[in-house]
């Protein structure tokens, strides 16, 4: 992969055969395309080394997940024992508690998360008034930028026994409940916050979009008596559908791929039972109880469902709305 | 490649906009269509009361008093006015060591990832190279499908890189998406710019230095912000990878704080005394570690947002 600066005497005394080469096949060879561009390949090779090492690397080191690891021991593993791995977890009856878990969440943050900031971007674009405009964008965005533990904390003391929630909880009489500890309300604090921070920012695209809508579009609907609700319905979703599907798309391909983070900050045992997902209880299994090969089957099945549903999305969508994302 | 904007053309809509007045004062609001807009002002005053409402609480409590915090009478105000917690926390040596290591792990992955970022970005912009969409997949790929978070823990191991900055460091230093986000900027520079400096004696890298970068300080703003932003956040890596109190970054001077707190609460004592005793220290924690980003927000913010832009661009 690493193209370095090639031995420019020994290619010059060939040249003329690369260029014979080159009068035949309409392409360049590789050889006449490293002579003439070794400087733009130079600047390729560290990027490219960090990817194979940063990146491929572990991919292959997946192949632990069908060999023996000991820590300490090779990356790739001892001995092949097969699909002894896959066999634990499929037999593993918290595996599928988890597997459940991560499709609840993932949906739930679907089903909640993408919507929103469809809708927050069609009523920023009913405003006129382009400073309000602005600042709702503003304020809207910032949660985006804030690191992972710093929303947690923030949720934690937001949830606490004395926080803003439960003083509203008080309003209506209720006891205060102990939100963090309890696994009934772990999806909501997962999504609820989710939807906080994303909205904003995930609305960017969409307002984007509805630029592009031209507005004699609207003139016309208008004059055909439309009224808002139709317009909307008729020119603006139909303006923004490509932009929906992609995101719809990346969405799907990701929505597996919970927050993994986030969720590790904020599950503790007693919410285990909605709030473990799968990524979360490999990082346990694997990194606090030291089975790396269990942990990276189960990790290795994750990442090959989140591939096989972002290809299957994409074609889907490419048969459906003729819209993908290659 | 990723595709999710047709190339938005807000000159054009802009000025179609200005062109269309007219018409549109002719066909008026309905009554309908006026009370459309009322509820839309409502619903998005709503939405930024409760976006920004987190972060006045956090705020207020980091200038409250224990006692009122713990009784639940901080919300919008700090009741109790007072300073001595941000005292505490600034004197704190973990604290300034937290903070101290994060300027440094931000800097340095900053300039790493902005130079590799860069190189495989212009490298890749040059349409006539070979191979040139083999290498933007190789990278695209790797949006798509990753190795894991066990096989990713087991290489940097044994690379002998846990304990070292560069743990911290390098697994994050290229985002595939900043690479679009530049190379899209690259290839749409006009090509009589490199052509003209290339017969007046510029190689690649001259051309790269002195005539393509100093044109595209707007896309090299957005990325090191983008880069900053992210690796100031970051935490996960350096929970995973060091072990020594004094490598820690802020970050996981807070996590450990918030941990503190939840695994109080899950060994079912009571956690409301030393939960909400910690609660002003947090806050001020967190309030001095969202500060430098809330100080430069309101200057980047529409460098971001094109930045976004950009990204999404279909090709």
């Amino acid at each position: 992969m690493a193209v370095s600066t090639p031995p420019a005497k020994r290619l010059r005394s060939r040249a003329p055969l690369a260029d014979a080469a080159a009068v035949r096949a309409p392409r360049t060879t590789w050889r006449s395309a490293l002579r003439k561009d070794w400087r733009l390949y130079s600047l390729l090779v560290l990027p490219l080394l960090w990817f194979l090492v940063f990146k491929y690397l572990p991919m292959a080191g997946n192949v632990i997940a069908f060999r023996r690891f000991t820590p300490g021991g090779s990356v790739f593993g001892e001995e092949w024992v097969g699909l002894d791995y896959v066999q634990m977890f499929i037999d593993d009856p918290t595996f599928w508690a988890v597997f459940r878990n991560t499709l609840v969440l993932g949906g739930l943050t679907l089903l909640v998360g993408f919507p929103a900031p469809i809708i927050f971007a069609l009523l920023l674009n009913e405003l006129k008034a382009r400073r309000f405009k602005r600042f709702v964008q503003t304020a809207s965005y910032l949660p985006h930028f804030m690191s992972i533990v710093i929303v947690v904390a923030m949720i934690m003391q937001l949830v606490s026994l004395r926080g803003t929630i439960n003083q509203v909880v008080g309003l209506f009489g209720a006891d205060p409940v102990n939100f963090i500890q309890n696994p009934d309300w772990f999806r909501t604090i997962y999504v609820t916050s989710d939807v906080w921070q994303t909205m904003g920012w995930g609305a960017i695209l969409y307002l984007a979009a509805l630029t592009t809508i031209d507005d004699s579009l609207y003139e016309a609907a208008r004059i055909d008596g439309a009224n808002r609700w139709q317009q909307t319905w008729h020119v603006t979703l139909p303006g923004i559908a490509p932009t929906v599907v992609t995101l719809l798309i990346l969405n799907i391909g990701s929505f597996l791929a919970v927050g993994f983070e986030k969720v590790l900050l904020l599950q503790n045992p007693l919410t285990y039972e909605t709030g473990d997902v799968i990524s979360t209880y490999l990082y346990r299994v694997g990194l606090q109880s030291n089975s790396f090969s269990y942990a990276t089957a189960i990790g290795l099945f994750e990442s090959l469902i989140g591939l096989v549903l972002v290809l299957s999305a994409n074609a889907v969508s490419r048969r459906v709305a003729g819209s993908s994302l290659w | 490649m990723v595709s999710a904007v047709q190339a938005p053309s807000p000159r054009k809509g802009r000025a179609g906009a200005r062109a269309a007045k007219p018409v549109v004062s002719v066909v008026a609001d309905t009554p309908g269509q006026r009370r459309f807009k009322v509820f839309a002002v409502v619903v998005l005053s709503l939405v930024v009361a409760v976006t920004l409402y987190p972060f006045v609480n956090v705020l207020a409590q980091s200038f409250s008093d224990s006692a009122n915090i713990a009784a639940g009478k901080v919300n919008l105000f700090p009741r109790g006015f007072n300073v001595d917690t941000y005292r505490v926390v600034m004197s704190d040596r973990d604290f300034w060591v937290g903070y101290r290591n994060t300027i440094v792990y931000t800097v340095l992955a900053t300039a790493i990832s902005m130079v590799l970022t860069t190189c495989f970005a212009y490298a890749t912009s040059k349409r006539h190279l070979k191979g040139r969409k083999a290498f933007i997949l190789f990278a695209v790929f790797t949006m798509f499908f990753n190795g894991g978070i066990i096989p990713n823990y087991v290489l940097v191991t044994s690379l002998g890189m846990r304990n070292t900055v560069w743990a911290v460091v390098l697994p994050s230093a290229i985002s595939v998406f900043n690479v679009l986000v530049m190379k899209t900027f690259f290839e749409a520079m006009p090509e009589e710019l490199e052509e003209a400096a290339s017969i007046d004696g510029l190689n690649t890298y001259g051309i790269l230095l002195r005539i393509v970068l100093p044109l595209s300080k707007a896309v090299l703003a957005t990325m090191l912000l983008f880069y900053a932003v992210s690796h100031w956040n970051s935490w996960f890596q350096a929970f995973l990878y060091l072990d020594d109190k004094d490598m820690f970054p802020v970050t996981i001077y807070l996590r450990n704080m918030i941990a503190g707190v939840s695994s109080t609460a899950s060994s079912g004592a009571e956690a409301s005394d030393i939960g909400m005793i910690s609660a002003n220290i947090q806050s001020v924690t967190m309030v001095l570690i969202v500060l430098p980003i809330v100080c430069i927000y309101p200057f980047i913010q529409k460098y971001f947002v094109s930045g976004v832009m950009l990204g999404s661009v279909k090709q």
